[in-house]
């Protein structure tokens, strides 16, 4: 065991926060989209599209960032002798969580990651996202103050927590076996874009690198997005607030320097302007995220570490992108999908259902 | 005489509630808490310091942590 921890410091959430606000930007100095240097929502969606669970032919790649958080988070685990195979707490209610996460998040367009690297490039309308994330939040600390719970996890084997990066370097050799072809729209199994955001891509294996070097830090660090929002609201503590403050501001800045900060509201990339839903769809994300204990990157680097359940999380937003495709419910630069408005209304409601029944007492 | 709060297998933020609502119930006094990642120990820990208990130890037990709170 060691003495200290230095990146769970006060200092090091900061510095993790700094260096991912450097990378993102360069990811998309790289050829990432706009403003989407790191999205972990966006990219999982993306790999959703990449096996065919969804067909919308603008979001269809295999993102190495999100395979790097993952192994990254298990490397760091196990060199530091942290990975706790765990499972068993309420499996199903973090899938339907995750599913509604990535709704709500694909009315916005964003993961709070996002949210704040959409702000740093100059979005406006991400404002309205990040307050309705923090309203989310907020009501998602009323239902712990009230004794919500999803009850204890298990020890289990250590094989269980390994299956989500298996999962992942099953992606990885798919991603290698059946690459991109310049123009085609399907590789061997895997589906690509051939235009759109899904076509807009940092090279693989700088995208896995940084996706590696972020899945340790973050580990380390318990970076997280809801859990800084959250622990400000409901313990006033600030540890994790200044990791996404750092990532904020360092983002910021390197977006400056590499001409990538555009201010206003209008016409920012892979975004759109109805500041209800954007409001409204992060509102859902962050009260499913509260529910859930952790943000979308937070979900990969504990599943990365053994959490079996934030595993299911995971696999509960990849779904949930698929939904959120083949029935409409995502956004998309030119407005709302045609029942993102409903799917907004029954994600509420089935969090608040989620929220009010699981409340049992822990001995 | 000290108080166990169980917090093993339990996610964020639940370990750091429990804890925090015991130190409410006893004001001073001795707590044993019971984690079982390294995120939890942290947790447990800055919050504990931040209510101006002292956390006089940090002992492996079973694949987790017991931590001692103290205040006198």
């Amino acid at each position: 065991m060691r003495v200290k921890n230095v990146l769970a410091s006060r200092w090091g959430i900061i510095a993790v926060g700094a260096f991912i606000g450097i990378l993102a930007p360069v990811l998309q100095k790289l050829g990432n989209p706009g403003n989407m240097g790191i999205c972990v929502a966006c990219f999982e969606r993306d790999i959703a599209g990449a096996i065919g669970i969804h067909r919308a032919a603008v979001v269809q790649y295999m993102r190495p960032e999100i395979i790097g958080f993952v192994l990254g988070a298990l490397a760091a685990a196990l060199i530091f002798k942290e990975f706790r195979p765990r499972a068993g707490s309420a499996p199903i209610v973090r899938f339907v969580l995750g599913v509604f996460a990535m709704i709500g998040a694909l009315v916005f367009l964003g993961c709070p990651w996002r949210a704040l690297l959409r702000l740093a490039g100059g979005d406006l309308n991400a404002i309205l996202g990040l307050a309705g994330l923090i309203f989310g939040i907020w009501i998602g600390t009323l239902f712990l103050k009230g004794g919500y719970n999803l009850g204890r996890a298990e020890i289990t084997y250590p094989s269980v927590g390994l299956l989500m990066p298996l999962i992942m370097l099953g992606f990885l050799a798919l991603a290698l076996i059946y690459p991109q072809i310049t123009g085609e729209a399907k590789s061997g199994v895997l589906f690509y874009s051939v235009k759109g955001p899904g076509a807009m891509h940092a090279p693989l294996i700088i995208s896995l690198v940084v996706g590696l070097a972020i899945g340790i830090l973050a580990q380390q660090s318990r970076f997280c997005t809801m859990g800084a929002f959250r622990d400000l609201l409901l313990f006033g503590q600030t540890h994790l607030f200044g990791g996404i403050v750092a990532l904020l501001v360092v983002a910021f800045i390197t977006n400056y320097f590499l001409g990538q900060f555009h201010p206003g509201f209008a016409g920012q990339p892979v975004a759109h302007t109805l500041h209800v839903w954007n409001f409204a769809g992060m509102a859902l994300a962050g009260l499913a995220f509260a529910l859930a204990g952790g943000c979308p990157g937070r979900q990969l680097f504990l599943a990365g570490e053994g959490d079996g359940d934030a595993a299911v999380f995971v696999i509960g937003m990849i779904v949930g992108a698929a939904f959120a495709h083949n029935f409409g419910l995502a956004s998309s630069p030119k407005g709302l999908g045609p029942h993102g408005i409903a799917a907004v209304f029954i994600g509420l409601v089935v969090c608040l259902f989620i929220g009010f029944t699981m409340r049992k007492k822990i001995a | 005489m000290s108080s166990i709060v169980d917090a093993r297998g339990l996610s964020c933020p639940q370990p750091v509630i429990l804890t925090l609502n015991k130190i409410k119930e006893l004001g001073k006094g001795r707590i044993e808490v019971l984690v079982d990642t390294d995120t939890s120990k942290e947790n447990v820990s800055r919050a504990a310091t931040s209510k101006g208990w002292e956390v006089k130890d940090i002992a492996p037990d079973g694949t987790g942590y017991r931590l001692t709170l103290n205040k006198p």
